[in-house]
């Protein structure tokens, strides 16, 4: 096991790093001299207020939040490869999302949050109904139902989408973008922050609940207390998100996975480790969108699709190999 | 005649057949037999040409089997490897009219019919032969799949493990079935079995294997031993003589 | 149970389906036309054109891939071909700028589209199914399912990503020249396509018995004397120009093939592909002008159909996955 004390403060700074430069990189021109010299330094000022710091903290803690909820599914529904998009709660929850948007379209912030929240965690049941009546033959199952799962839940959006003119909302919604985070437009992602506290707190429970239901019992923890928990808090992190920079594919898959390899599973040890990563991609993914196409911008979601994908196919195809 | 010259395969590294060569005449029942994994099912697979070698050659009545064409060998020999998994909805007599396709390429005649018959009614298989396969039991989809191969009518029939989800009855009669097409008709019948008393019983030669090697090899009397038993499964064998056939008892 | 074969034989169902067909394509024709009845028919011949050809396409590069994979769940668009199509077709933009590529003999363009198509899905397909340390371990059903579906979504999504770094807005004033959708149909296209489907089927037809053989699985239909290699090169190329086809005149349908496949396999009891083949084409061709027909006249939405689609099949793969996994 590799010492857990001198790495992470070394990670937590390379974090802090990123989070500088995403304050730096813009249309706008924003940097120390900008800041501090003559002229335009109450405009840099502002724009690095109301823009790029909202930014930059979306950025965190939209990441670090995903990466865990992949984590908590993964050690929830036991297998390697679910997370939010892999599990049916992600398209879940932008159906929600239009549901509220149909319906309710003057709800408050707290409301929709509530609906959509209840839709993913809907959608999340329905994925573990589902895979109550398959017989796990392989672990490859479980991420097949799930993105099939997403697609018809996906179809359905969309069809009701088409019909009434919200396609638009639904595109934003399924395809993660930074660019238009401003002040007052993220606060809702400090929900997820405190859901991801929660998890941490009660992660020794998650682990032994991991360790399927009747170890958990023989350990006096209540199985299906603990699972609710898991899902609520997977469900409202994922709601929130969407809501705000919507959907970041794979994120919740990849991160966890990456970390599992280096740390194991004990979730107390691996969970800041999962968020920190996490946080960290998402930054890079996003400062490298804005840097390519400069002054336009690649929308994150489009970078994780890549990233992701390329990623998780690795790591099927790498299991594998050694598998034989 | 079937010889095969210093064949080697090897998987990443792993040496699975290490050098056989073996040459077996035609006619008569030939027994593959060995541990698992000591190379038996592999061996039988590079010579059918379903897997390739890493080394040597394989030559069927002086044909070589990397070279030769897929439809000239499957006139000559056939091949049925073990766990046979169809997804079509076959019926039995569908499957077995496939054994034609090398002679008739699907456009059957009064003779291939006639092949047909015969195999459905060699292995038992005429009151299910408009039953579909994943209707039938482990042990009748076997048999209709063994019958595919007999109805290819070859000359060198080669078979995998062919006593697989047989019952005692059913397994005897397949030997005996083996045992009539080298005596009556003249085939060469080669099987990898695990049973070596039934090995002992229907075959007029046997091959022992062992770690990708050929270890042993002659008629039953000079294979079934306790000394070749011994080296060839590292077991403890008491061998019997009963009604003129060679039996190891290995149940301590 | 033989009662229900002789109910229903494949003949028998052939022509049902044939005349399903052809009524709803005559309905489409002509139900609820206004105005001048040439302008009508020549408007919708076109729609119904590209309609029969793609259901065509997607139902018989459906059929055979899975004839050479052995299975009934994996598709070319499951394995995420149809989404490889539009990279190569936005790759080519990219690399040759949008002018170059906008101002081309619109045949000249799907040609090397369609080369580039049989180049790269081969490499994908050999890549995946034999080589990179398979031994001789048949990688898993579930497995390449996987692969194959993130292979999808790589494959957009790294669209998406070229279609950002071209041009932004020089690459809007091509894209609605380039990427046809289920409602515009190009005419010149049309009749490209048409002829390359003759061609692969008529190169087909010969081997309409061999690929009966391929079902049985590989070391079967190689005991039988069959090609294996030879003939699944020969498929797979088939199958890129037919995904290529379907591609090019509406776009990707992840899930329109595994469900008109499967749809054939319950409704013909054989496996001959004489007769598995025309079915699934007449169910593809009978499930889009009956299901645009039903939508467009009927309900009166425009362009829900692919959606409906996905909808209906991914319900059918999620059916066939579960009853699959517990058997």
């Amino acid at each position: 096991m590799p010492p857990a004390v001198k790495p992470f403060p070394l990670a937590l700074a390379g974090i802090g790093l990123l989070a500088g430069w995403s304050l730096f990189v813009g249309v706008s021109d924003v940097s120390v001299g900008t800041l501090f010299g003559d002229g335009a330094a109450d405009r840099a000022a502002l724009v690095l207020l109301v823009s790029r710091l909202p930014r930059t903290l979306a950025l965190i803690l939209a990441g670090a939040a995903m990466a865990v909820s992949g984590l908590l599914l993964q050690i929830l529904v036991r297998n390697r490869f679910v997370e939010p998009s892999t599990a049916g709660t992600a398209e879940s929850a932008i159906f929600g999302m239009m549901m509220v948007s149909l319906l309710a379209p003057e709800a408050p912030v707290i409301g929709r949050m509530a609906a959509t929240s209840v839709c993913a965690l809907a959608g999340t049941g329905l994925f573990l109904a589902i895979l109550r009546r398959v017989p796990l033959r392989s672990p490859l199952v479980v991420p097949l139902v799930g993105l099939m799962l997403g697609g018809v839940i996906t179809a359905l959006t969309e069809f009701v989408a088409y019909r009434h003119d919200l396609m638009q909302s639904v595109r934003a919604w399924e395809m993660g973008d930074f660019s238009a985070i401003l002040l007052g437009r993220y606060e809702l992602l400090w929900v997820s922050a405190a859901l991801t506290g929660v998890a941490y707190l009660a992660a020794d429970r998650f682990t032994v609940a991991g360790m399927g239901r009747d170890v958990a019992t023989n350990l006096g923890i209540d199985h299906r207390k603990v699972m609710a928990l898991g899902l609520v808090i997977v469900s409202m992190t994922t709601a929130a998100v969407i809501a705000t920079c919507g959907m970041i594919p794979f994120l919740g898959l990849i991160v966890p996975n990456i970390v599992s390899l280096i740390r194991g599973d004990n979730m107390r040890g691996s969970l800041p480790w999962v968020a920190l990563m996490g946080a960290g991609l998402v930054l890079a993914c996003d400062i490298a969108g804005r840097l390519v196409i400069h002054p336009y911008e690649i929308p994150i979601g489009t970078m994780m699709g890549v990233i992701g994908s390329a990623l998780f196919l690795y790591l099927l195809l790498r299991r594998n190999g050694h598998a034989g | 005649m079937i010889d095969v010259k210093n064949i080697k395969k090897s998987y990443n590294g792993t040496v699975v057949v290490d050098g056989v060569t073996l040459s077996l005449p035609a006619g008569g029942v030939i027994s593959l037999i060995g541990a698992n994994g000591a190379g038996k099912s592999t061996l039988l697979s590079i010579v059918s040409r379903l897997l390739p070698m890493s080394a040597g050659t394989v030559e069927i009545d002086g044909m070589d089997v990397t070279t030769t064409p897929g439809d000239v060998l499957a006139r000559r020999l056939s091949i049925l490897r073990q766990d046979n998994h169809i997804m079509s909805r076959l019926t039995v007599e569908d499957l077995v009219a496939f054994g034609r396709y090398p002679h008739s390429k699907g456009r059957l005649t009064g003779t291939d019919r006639e092949h047909i018959a015969k195999a459905l009614r060699y292995l038992d298989l005429e009151p299910l032969a408009g039953r579909f396969l994943d209707e039938l039991s482990g042990g009748q989809r076997q048999r209709a799949f063994i019958a595919m191969v007999l109805c290819q009518d070859t000359e060198y029939i080669l078979l995998d493990e062919p006593l697989n989800n047989l019952d005692v009855k059913h397994a005897v009669a397949m030997m005996k079935l083996f045992r009539r097409t080298a005596d009556e008709f003249g085939k060469t019948v080669v099987l990898v079995l695990h049973d070596i008393n039934f090995a002992s019983c229907y075959s007029d030669r046997i091959v022992a294997m062992r770690d990708g090697r050929v270890v042993h090899q002659g008629p039953p009397e000079a294979i079934i031993t306790p000394e070749v038993i011994r080296d060839v499964y590292g077991v403890e064998a008491q061998v019997m003589e009963a009604g003129g056939r060679r039996i190891a008892l290995y149940y301590q | 149970m033989p009662a229900d074969r002789r109910l229903m034989s494949p003949p028998v169902v052939l022509g049902v389906l044939s005349a399903l067909t052809l009524l709803s394509i005559a309905l489409f024709m002509t139900l609820g036309a206004r105005g001048k009845w040439d302008f009508v028919l020549a408007f919708r011949g076109t729609k119904v054109a590209a309609m029969v050809l793609v259901g065509y396409a997607v139902a018989v590069s459906t059929v055979l891939f899975q004839t050479i994979t052995n299975n009934r769940i994996l598709t070319p668009s499951v394995m995420g071909f149809d989404f490889l199509y539009r990279l190569i077709q936005t790759g080519l933009v990219f690399w040759f700028g949008s002018g170059l590529v906008a101002s081309l003999d619109p045949r000249l363009r799907f040609g090397v589209e369609v080369a580039s198509m049989v180049v790269f899905s081969g490499l994908l397909y050999w890549w995946l199914f034999n080589g990179a340390g398979r031994g001789d371990n048949r990688r898993s059903l579930h497995l390449l399912l996987l692969v194959g579906i993130v292979f999808g979504v790589l494959f957009r999504s790294l669209t998406n990503f070229l279609q950002r770094i071209i041009d932004p807005n020089a690459f809007l004033t091509v894209q609605d020249r380039l990427f046809a959708n289920f409602n515009r149909v190009d005419g010149e296209l049309l009749a490209v396509s048409a002829l390359v489907v003759l061609a692969v089927s008529l190169a087909g037809w010969r081997w309409m018995r061999t690929f009966d053989v391929l079902a049985l699985g590989r070391d079967t239909a190689i005991n039988l004397g069959v090609d294996h290699r030879r003939v699944v090169m020969a498929v797979l190329v088939m199958v890129a120009v037919l995904v290529s086809v379907s591609t090019a005149l509406v776009g990707p349908v992840t899930f329109f093939g595994l469900l008109v496949a499967n749809l054939a396999y319950l409704v013909i009891r054989s496996h001959r592909h004489a007769v598995i083949l025309p079915a699934a084409a007449l169910i593809a061709i009978l499930t889009l002008v009956g299901g645009q027909l039903i939508l467009e006249r009927v309900f009166g939405y425009n362009a829900a159909l692919s959606i409906v689609i996905e909808f209906v099949g991914g319900l059918a793969f999620l059916f066939i996955l579960v009853r699959g996994s517990s058997r």
